[in-house]
């Protein structure tokens, strides 16, 4: 069964490496932009994966990191620091230090309560955001200079920042991979699946739940910190519980504990988005309805097209 | 900071207390008799208030635009029931999350086509356009008055009915083992929903009350819905008595906030950092409340009885 995931995870990350080569056939400019932003969802939805397929923690403020790690960044910029691995230090401890403290609390909690209380933290998060006024308050940031790798543009969208985003994806994957074989993942399953035994069998389930927790949210934020460079603006709306809802989205087509999924579902959302809205312009229409559906009708998502495994039990 | 602004604050915070609990009123009773998260009710309240925009145009007449938009709202909360909601109660709050996330997609969307992605606005009813002298300086809206004791008598309402009558027993005994009440001859399905119904029903009538106060426009619920949530999860999930309480609580703190904080504050720093951090601490106050009744007080403040 991990055999598969590999053979799968192999032909679609060979495909990306690809794709800048066969791409100027078709205009590369705009479907290049269209990849890195699949690929950085898939790697924010990967990482929320981490805590609702393995860890049956749903929460519902997982963008927030997003919207965390790209300010970090973004106010980082403005403030002169341009080399981009003093910036992704400074998005990675900004970012752990909220996800620390939300996490502590949040994690008092489990089940429904944990989704709210995410949800409040999200929020309270996304508020804070809007009031940087100094930073574009609600209306964002266009950002005038970007990072650079010791002044080389290859962090940048003229650069190579498709290969940075595909590594960090390749990273996200292979980490979560090897995190979810290891002891950490199996009791993180555990937990999940009856955390009372977890604990009587010597696990100390909160401190683990914690670190799943600050682990997704450093991997959202690194994400952020890519989002920054590619978009070259920032919005609170990057937090807003929205996109978290479209986060969970994403993870639940792609079916739970599935990275391929994950991997797959980000491109069957921008896809979706991008080919229903050139048809037409309402295309939430049809969105709206695809998902209820897709709830009814079809669990296990898109990795089971793909998978041999049973259908894993959904998180309480 | 004067007694008139210190009670118009009260009044407007009362107002939207009473508005968020005629929307936490139907999602509490939901979550707490069904254990169902229903993200689209939010949404219901959207399509209150352009129902009664609809109707307004159509008859021209206030009164009959409430009788229609509520039955209209009615009905759409037994049509989304019987089609989507009802295959979802046993199935996990991830499933039930994503379905109801589809539905304020596809709902939103729809106003927006239907009538455009600019705000709309409704006049009050005349008769209740003019103003109230409260004190030498104060004069407060008849309309927003009216509100607040409309929301009044629905909670008293409410109370009654799920204190003293027999449907009111069964969906308190169904909240607590509904598989009992279902071997004891109760229709549970039918239970689920009247109740779901008259869910729906409160979300939408509190967008028909907010109409002439509130702009309408597609995406109005979804802010709100977060706050009712708060609202549930303050009061106690499945707790009318709850709700009612903590809706009060949450519209007077988030009211009186947003224009004391930056004063209080700036007593304490200096103005630039008081400005500054005021409004962000302001709209922060209700879900630092809530997160901390969450760590210290989970069940809420007024739990319901037998506990769902």
């Amino acid at each position: 069964m991990m055999d598969r995931s590999l053979i799968v995870a192999g032909c679609i990350f060979g495909l990306l490496l690809a794709l800048p080569i066969l791409l100027p056939v078709f205009g590369a400019g705009y479907l290049t932009g269209l990849i890195i932003k699949a690929m950085l969802l898939a790697i924010a939805a990967i990482s929320l994966d981490l805590l609702i397929g393995h860890g049956g923690m749903v929460s519902l403020g997982h963008a927030a990191f997003v919207g965390v790690g790209a300010y970090a960044a973004a106010i980082g910029l403005e403030s002169g620091i341009e080399n981009i691995l003093v910036l992704l230090l400074i998005t990675l401890a900004v970012t752990g230090l909220v996800a620390l403290v939300t996490g502590t609390l949040a994690l008092r909690t489990s089940g429904v309560y944990f989704l709210m209380i995410t949800l409040a933290f999200g929020q309270m998060i996304y508020f804070t955001l809007t009031s940087l006024a100094a930073y574009g308050g609600d209306d964002g940031l266009t950002l005038w200079s970007l990072a650079t790798l010791f002044g080389s543009d290859v962090v940048q969208n003229g650069g190579g920042l498709y290969y940075v985003v595909l590594g960090t994806l390749l990273a996200t994957w292979w980490g979560i991979y090897r995190l979810s074989r290891a002891r950490f993942g199996r009791v993180l399953r555990a937990a999940r699946d009856n955390s009372e035994r977890a604990e009587v069998m010597g696990f100390p389930v909160r401190r683990y739940r914690l670190v799943a927790y600050v682990i997704a949210a450093l991997i959202a934020g690194v994400s952020g910190l890519l989002l920054v460079q590619h978009a070259e603006f920032v919005s609170p709306a990057l937090a807003a519980w929205q996109r978290s809802g479209d986060l969970i989205v994403v993870v639940v087509l792609g079916g739970l504990a599935s990275r391929n999924g994950a991997i797959l579902g980000a491109f069957f959302i921008v896809i979706v988005e991008e080919v229903l809205g050139s048809f037409i312009h309402e295309w939430r229409l049809i969105y709206g309805p695809l998902l209820v559906l897709l709830v009814l009708f079809a669990k296990g998502g898109l990795s089971d097209l793909f998978a041999a495994k049973p259908v894993r039990r959904a998180a309480q | 900071m004067s007694m008139t602004l210190f009670l118009i604050l009260c009044l407007n915070g009362l107002q939207y207390g009473m508005l968020l609990f005629l929307i936490a009123a139907g999602l509490t009773l939901v979550f707490g008799v069904m254990g169902f998260i229903n993200l689209a009710h939010g949404v219901q309240y959207m399509v209150g208030a352009y129902l009664a925009f609809f109707f307004l145009q159509l008859t021209g007449s206030f009164a009959l635009t409430v009788l229609l938009s509520l039955g209209s709202a009615l009905l759409i909360g037994l049509l989304l029931e019987f089609f989507v909601f009802r295959h979802l109660y046993h199935r996990s709050h991830l499933d039930q999350v994503l379905a109801t996330f589809g539905i304020i997609i596809f709902l939103n969307e729809l106003a927006k086509v239907l009538f455009g992605p600019t705000t709309l606005s409704i006049a009050p009813p005349e008769l209740l356009s003019g103003s109230i002298q409260l004190t030498e300086t104060l004069r407060y809206p008849v309309y927003r008055f009216v509100t607040i004791f409309a929301g009044l008598a629905v909670a008293v309402a409410l109370f009654l009915t799920v204190s003293y009558t027999r449907t009111g027993m069964l969906i308190r005994a169904g909240a607590t083992t509904p598989e009992m009440v279902s071997a004891l001859g109760v229709n549970i399905q039918k239970l689920f929903m009247i109740v779901f119904g008259v869910g729906a029903m409160l979300a939408g009538f509190a967008g028909v009350i907010a109409a002439p106060i509130f702009a309408i426009e597609p995406g109005m619920g979804d802010n709100l819905l977060i706050v009712a949530f708060v609202v549930i999860i303050i009061g106690g999930v499945g707790s009318i008595g709850g709700a009612f309480m903590a809706a009060l609580l949450v519209g007077l703190i988030d009211t009186l906030g947003r224009s004391l904080a930056t004063i209080v504050l700036s007593a304490v720093f200096n103005p630039s950092f008081a400005n500054q951090i005021g409004p962000a601490l302001a709209s922060m106050l209700i879900y630092i409340l809530m997160a901390g009744i969450l760590v210290f007080r989970p069940q809420g403040l007024l739990p319901a009885k037998g506990g769902a």
